[in-house]
């Protein structure tokens, strides 16, 4: 049988703001054991909480961003539970009215775009911390992130498959730092992601029985996860088994998922309307003063980068898929004047790359966007060659300098010289008699190979088309 | 000394006739006395209050008066009082010392008032007769057989027998209301959202106010200038401008139109009450009101709203009581299941498991739309009745509580009778009104209490219809026998 996988994804991000979302208490990360918890935080008895119209603000931002219904009337309400560091014994959340309603979010994967359908984004208060480590048998509370402000994004079950489900995670990771509601560190748990999973019949309109997979912290986790629990899932019903509605937790060490529990153990959360908060009113007003304040948004930029510099649409979409590679992009090409397509040639290959193996974010690129330019420039102009122009920038890379002073040191100036290119030609010609042979005898493969002895004779430098243009006259 | 009004006290204190240590320390006597029978008190701290008295009496030396600057106020253990144990009334709370002040004990220390002492109440504020706190019950002063009502009975109890001049209340269903009727006190709730509920222990959300207790009308003008006004750490707080509650003590009543529901006349009221009701009517007739006819019809209905929507948000409101960051903790347990039940098993008492079960129960999957929304949308139908009625009058009367004080033990077999012990004044909460108890006599030596409903935000009117029946009879200046 051919099965089709469901994916629908639970995003919860933290909100850049100061404070916490119901009370005056900092949001830092990584202070001291319960410094940033104050009465609020602790839930003494007879505190209240006061909403943050700073979280209202990021909410409404990432509603306009994903063409969103922002609620005129959302309400705040208790999901009650009990957990050590869940202090006042219910999580404040929105249930029924959320801010924001139904948007969507468009993914790119391989040359094909899709549409993935956002059901709504509400805010929430994060709890605190138990830690385990280093309290022999007992366990400890950390209440400083208890009230941290989220945005919990739920989407629909679009998604087919693990890649699908990644892109659009990544999108939206991308998205909440281009408009600047949330840092993005997975590692700290700013962005943190529960994937539901199931499984059907290809060709069936009904969902599968889902398992939720908790807190994945990386993409490469999230992959594995998925693609394991598909797996799993599948087998189980080939073998006759059945699927239990279930959450689960992805081992990084075994790269399995395992149930944490069950439907059946799962709390009935009791929600109600918080009656310390009265409901979140937002006006028109309001909604299209944050518009008037919103940056540009990727698929904006993404039309306009097709239409000014001409670039072709997969590249106008790479480029835009973070702000940092757009901002990049935008210094680049104006510093260097020449062909944008070039700059994004580089920009996704080259300099992609060694960011990639060396993990690192385009803020940190130790080429800058000038040097880059500078890089280019030598390129047009005939200088240096591609080839001789990854070495330069290599070595700018490594913080030997900008492209004109490096290839200046490491004499990498191309050679233009007719005169100078002929001599090394002759010499080739002479040394390889063999292959001229072949050649004259009708083996075109063996005028690639006399190019590649005059560029190795030339230490990459010899100006390619004019090597081309001389060998062509001699064996002429 | 001890029956003056707080504008006499305020005056002799200012002219300095007598210090505020000096007037502190007479209640702490009176309190070492009489509070080991009466019970009104859970925590005194004489050297507390005394420092505040010395307080006092440094910005008096100064010339820095104000109405209350100096006198002892008692505050229900339900709010927050920095450095003093706040326990409301329950063993959860035992050995609990509050690290920071209610928005109301705030007003009360800028004010300059001292601090006498943290009184009893019903744990949590569950309880129409004081009888479910921790710390014992409260005996009535007029006849200590009896309640003092509840769940403020403390307060009640404590201005009564002349304890305190005057006592903070929080009224949620009628908690300031009843025990003022019953101990022959003038008590009122405000408007919802007139005073900050910052700092005071959450019974449930939407209905708790906190409002005065004290021997007249006028005096609680004075105590309402110090606890009105808009906090920032409540999100239901009324932003409005602040307003002096003593402006309308002396209007006059002529042409004031008072509407008498016919269900708060009907089955179910004590004949005494109603007699002593009826007369208090009378008297309101003579200076210059008129009386007609009104019908709140969905009254019955508000009790069973109540006992859905109150526990409902207390069951919520106490899960923070867990035994993990402070209050008590159960001494032996075996794992973190074992230490919530056994801790919130000990901790609460029996009514208060009663309301977080039922509670808990009404906000279950599959029983909410049929409990809690329905007693929702019951809510604003009692809202509704108000609004019609307010249309041909301008304030409400009737009794405060169905019946005078009753013996202690008398209820607590029977919840239901009690939850009927606030027929007449649960609707006031569900409606967000201000409701208002003040003296009307007496039936078989017991004080009754006339109610007083007056539309959002009418208290300083309401206060000025008390003060002018006060002004004619004297049923608030009567003490009970043995307090001296």
């Amino acid at each position: 049988m051919q099965w089709e996988v469901v994916i629908g994804l639970e995003t919860h991000a933290q909100l850049q703001t100061n404070t916490k979302i119901f009370s005056g208490a900092s949001t830092a990360f990584g202070a001291a054991p319960n410094t940033q918890a104050c009465e609020v935080s602790i839930a003494l008895p007879g505190v209240l909480p006061v909403l943050n119209k700073e979280a209202v603000h990021c909410a409404v931002k990432f509603g306009l961003a994903i063409n969103a219904e922002i609620a005129p009337r959302s309400v705040f309400a208790r999901k009650n539970y009990f957990y050590p560091d869940l202090p006042k014994g219910y999580q404040i959340s929105q249930y029924e009215l959320p801010v924001v309603g139904k948007g969507s979010l468009t993914i790119q994967v391989g040359d094909s775009e899709k549409t993935i359908r956002i059901t709504r984004a509400h805010l929430e208060e994060d709890a605190g911390k138990s830690v385990h480590e280093d309290f022999h048998g007992m366990t400890g509370i950390d209440l400083n992130r208890a009230g941290t402000p989220l945005l919990e994004i739920v989407s629909e079950p679009d998604m087919r498959s693990a890649a699908e489900a990644v892109a659009y995670a990544k999108k939206l990771h991308e998205l909440v730092q281009w408009i600047g509601i949330c840092d993005g560190n997975m590692q700290e748990g700013s962005f943190r992601c529960d994937v539901n999973v199931s499984v059907r019949p290809k060709g069936s309109d009904k969902l599968g029985t889902r398992r939720e997979i908790k807190n994945l912290n990386s993409f490469r986790f999230m992959q594995q996860a998925i693609e394991y629990e598909t797996r799993w899932q599948i087998e189980t019903l080939e073998d006759g088994g059945t699927i239990q509605q279930a959450t689960v937790l992805f081992d990084p060490e075994t790269g399995e998922t395992r149930a944490m529990r069950s439907k059946e153990e799962a709390n009935d959360y009791r929600y109600f309307p918080d009656p310390d908060l009265l409901p979140l009113e937002i006006t028109s007003d309001y909604i299209s003063d944050v518009k008037q304040s919103m940056p540009e948004l990727p698929e904006a930029m993404k039309a306009r980068f097709e239409q000014e510099y001409g670039l072709p649409a997969y590249d106008a979409s790479t480029i835009t898929s973070s702000r940092g590679f757009a901002d990049y992009f935008v210094s680049a090409t104006a510093a260097f004047g020449g062909e944008a397509k070039l700059v994004a040639n580089w920009l996704m290959g080259t300099l992609a790359a060694k960011l990639n193996e060396e993990g690192l974010d385009i803020s940190a690129s130790p080429v800058s966007p000038d040097h880059l330019a500078g890089l280019l420039k030598r390129i047009q102009d005939g200088t240096i060659s591609n080839k001789i122009a990854k070495e330069v920038f290599d070595a700018m890379w490594t913080g030997e300098g900008d492209a004109d002073a490096i290839i200046e040191s490491k004499g990498l100036k191309q050679v233009s010289d007719a005169g100078a290119i002929e001599k090394i030609v002759d010499e080739v010609l002479a040394a390889n008699a063999a292959m001229v042979a072949e050649y004259k005898s009708g083996k075109e493969k063996a005028f690639n190979g006399l190019v590649g002895q005059v560029m190795k004779a030339s230490k990459g430098k010899a100006n390619p088309a004019q090597v081309n243009e001389i060998l062509k006259q001699k064996l002429a | 000394m001890i029956h003056a009004s707080l504008k006499d006290l305020a005056a002799a204190l200012a002219a300095k006739k007598i210090s505020s240590v000096e007037l502190t320390q007479l209640y702490l006597d009176r309190i070492e006395r009489l509070n080991p029978d009466i019970n009104a008190y859970i925590t005194v701290d004489a050297e507390k209050s005394l420092a505040q008295a010395r307080a006092a009496d440094e910005r008096i030396a100064k010339g820095e008066t104000g109405p209350l600057t100096g006198v002892p106020i008692a505050q229900k253990d339900i709010f927050c009082a920095k450095d003093w144990i706040t326990t409301c009334g329950s063993k959860m709370l035992g050995n609990f010392v509050a690290p920071y002040d209610a928005h109301i004990v705030e007003q009360f220390n800028r004010a300059g008032a001292v601090n006498l002492g943290k009184t009893n109440m019903d744990e949590f504020a569950m309880g129409s007769s004081n009888e479910t706190s921790y710390f014992g019950k409260v005996k009535n002063p007029w006849d200590r057989e009896r309640v003092p009502g509840g769940s403020s009975g403390g307060s009640a109890a404590a201005v009564a027998a002349r304890l305190a001049p005057a006592a903070t209340g929080t009224d949620t269903g009628g908690s300031i209301r009843q025990p003022a009727s019953l101990c022959g006190l003038s008590g009122l709730k405000p408007t919802y959202g007139v005073c900050s509920r910052y700092g005071m222990i959450a019974f449930a959300s939407s209905l708790d106010q906190a409002g005065p207790m004290a021997k007249s009308a006028e005096d609680l003008a004075l105590m309402m200038n110090v606890m009105a006004g808009f906090d920032q750490r409540d999100s239901t707080s009324l932003q409005r401008e602040n307003e002096d509650y003593t402006r309308d003590l002396d209007k006059p009543l002529a042409g004031l139109k008072i509407g008498l529901p016919k269900e708060y006349f009907a089955e179910g009221l004590d004949a005494g009450v109603a007699q002593a009701v009826q007369e208090a009517i009378d008297q309101y007739r003579k200076l210059g009101a008129e009386t007609v006819e009104i019908s709140l019809p969905n009254t019955r209905l508000s009790i069973p709203v109540y006992y859905v929507l109150a526990p409902a948000e207390a069951s919520s409101n106490l899960s923070r009581f867990d035994g993990v960051r402070y209050g008590y903790r159960a001494p032996e347990y075996t794992d973190l299941l074992d230490m919530y039940s056994k801790t919130r098993a000990q901790g609460f008492g029996a009514e208060v498991k009663r309301r977080i079960m039922i509670g808990t129960y009404v906000l279950s999957a599959g029983y909410y739309d049929a409990y809690y929304l329905k007693a929702q949308k019951i809510r604003r139908l009692i809202a509704q009745d108000f609004e019609e009625a307010f249309k041909h009058c301008d304030v409400i009367m009737g009794p405060a509580a169905p019946g005078t004080a009753f013996k202690v033990g008398e209820k607590t077999s029977d919840p239901v009778q009690m939850y009927l012990e606030d027929l007449y004044t649960i609707a006031v909460n569900l409606a967000g009104l201000p409701g208002m108890s003040i003296p009307a006599g007496f039936s078989n030596g017991l004080p009754v209490g006339l109610q007083i409903i007056g539309n959002y935000f009418s208290e300083s009117r309401m206060l000025g219809i008390g003060h002018a029946f006060q002004q004619a009879t004297d049923w608030h200046t009567k003490a009970p026998a043995g307090i001296e």
